[in-house]
């Protein structure tokens, strides 16, 4: 039987400290701590079983510059033998071959497939869907209806959240990874009612992202939310919690999910 | 022992060749079919559709020199993901294409019969695998390994098939012939379980 996954995800950023990447955590899409070194915290979670591990360079389409993600993954390869997912800035079809190339598994795009929605297509006929997954960050308006926001954040699209994620699995996307600008960070749980309106919209599988602060969150996200997969940023970087902790609550309340003895 | 990888321009080669480093193998990357000739062990990866796998490895001259190698030279193969599915005598995908035919197989559209089962299967799915198969020696009953396709290899026969995979239905996760192996899982991303994999196959002596 296909497993629900558990991902941390990792943030990235340029340091203030000098001219490195960062890992960070963030709140609402702002607020942004540094906290380490991206790769040894991924050293970290292979070692806690995790199911994958997804990395986010979060101010490379904000300050449209380059990635710094090639270096990065490339070294992260090296050591760990696990699915990787990346993105981040990605757009075009060289920025998915050079992560590709670098042992990316999967290549996550936001403001360039909503710029140019032929990239989700032209990425997919070259590299196959499962490579494709389309990122959405929503957020609730004034009237609680969701919008879909690029840029990190910063700038509204006015796209429908539920024609857009159609879209993109019509385009060829493989992977829907919705987070939730509003519950980033917050601790405070998922957007379960935005996770379920997309799962059900959609047959591709859908990673939520997105407010996770107790083990209790990942199951009401899988049951209430109807998510495939769960990735949290804040939740595993302070090490209050572990993959592995969550892990056994998952597997507790009836859900399948990998277990190690 | 020196293990090829196949480099014709699909793929995720990083991955593969470091855990073959890891396991202690010499690794040759091999960009043009004579390469092919000076190593001991092969190995096919892929990812993308199976009519451009096909045609570039046509296209870069690899189709020959790998029908001479393994089929007449009898070199130990593993075919990972779409490296396996283009084992098949022919794939679904785009119409229809041949492929290097060397199982009686088809490559076709996963169909769970749970219609709510989401495509592609991504993730992680237990095995249950054919106790006398190399691949699988020294592994714990019914492992999770990591699976990403939308397509899987309908085999023509069951003597084939080393490994399968419950999605609401069940479907080949492994086959073998003689010298020939596949997985349509990733083992070069499935943890120590897929590393003990690879392991088997730079062990096996067909």
């Amino acid at each position: 039987m296909i497993k629900r996954r558990l991902i941390p995800k990792l943030l990235l950023k340029r340091s203030k400290y000098g001219n490195k990447v960062a890992l960070v955590t963030s709140v609402k899409f702002c607020d942004h701590i540094e906290i380490g070194d991206p790769v040894s915290q991924a050293k970290i979670y292979q070692a806690q079983m995790v199911d994958e591990i997804l990395f986010l360079d979060i101010d490379a389409s904000r300050d449209g510059r380059d990635f710094l993600l090639t270096d990065i993954i490339h070294k992260v390869a090296d050591q760990l033998f696990m699915p990787l997912t990346v993105g981040g800035g990605v757009k075009s079809i060289d920025d998915f071959r050079a992560l590709l190339l670098n042992g990316a598994d999967k290549v996550s795009i936001n403001t360039y497939a909503v710029r140019d929605p032929g990239l989700i297509r032209k990425a997919a006929g070259i590299f196959g869907s499962q490579c494709v997954v389309l990122a959405i960050d929503a957020k609730r308006d004034k009237d609680g209806v969701y919008k879909i926001w690029i840029k990190g954040g910063e700038e509204e699209t006015g796209l429908d959240l539920v024609k857009w994620a159609v879209d993109g699995e019509k385009l060829g996307a493989g992977e829907i990874l919705l987070t939730s600008i509003d519950n980033d960070g917050t601790r405070m749980g998922l957007d379960n009612e935005l996770i379920k309106k997309v799962a059900e919209a959609v047959s591709i599988p859908v990673v939520a992202s997105g407010g996770c602060g107790l083990a209790s969150h990942f199951v009401d996200g899988f049951i209430k939310g109807k998510a495939d997969a769960i990735a949290a940023g804040t939740y595993f970087c302070f090490k209050d919690e572990n993959p592995m902790q969550v892990r056994s609550q998952v597997k507790s309340a009836g859900i399948p999910i990998r277990i190690f003895t | 022992m020196t293990v090829g990888i196949i480099d014709y321009g699909m793929g995720n080669l990083l991955s593969v060749k470091n855990a073959l480093e890891i396991l202690g193998a010499e690794v040759s990357v091999c960009t043009q079919p004579q390469d092919i000739y000076r190593v001991d062990k092969i190995v096919l990866p892929g990812v993308g559709a199976f009519t451009d796998c096909m045609s570039n490895l046509h296209s870069k001259g690899f189709v020959e020199a790998l029908n001479e190698n393994v089929m007449k030279g009898a070199k130990p193969i593993l075919g990972i993901c779409l490296g396996m599915q283009v084992m098949a005598r022919k794939g679904d995908e785009n119409g229809g294409c041949p492929g290097l035919g060397w199982f009686d197989a088809e490559v076709v559209r996963l169909t769970p019969q749970d219609s709510s089962l989401r495509i592609p299967h991504i993730g992680w799915n237990n095995i249950a695998f054919n106790l006398n198969s190399p691949l699988f020696g020294g592994l714990p009953e019914s492992p999770d390994v990591y699976f990403v396709h939308s397509y899987y290899m309908k085999c023509g026969s069951a003597d084939n098939v080393d490994a399968t995979f419950d999605y609401s239905g069940i479907f080949t996760a492994a086959v073998r012939k003689n010298n020939i192996m596949g997985t349509q899982f990733h083992p070069e991303k499935s943890q120590d379980i897929g590393l003990k994999i690879l392991d088997n196959f730079l062990r096996w002596n067909p």
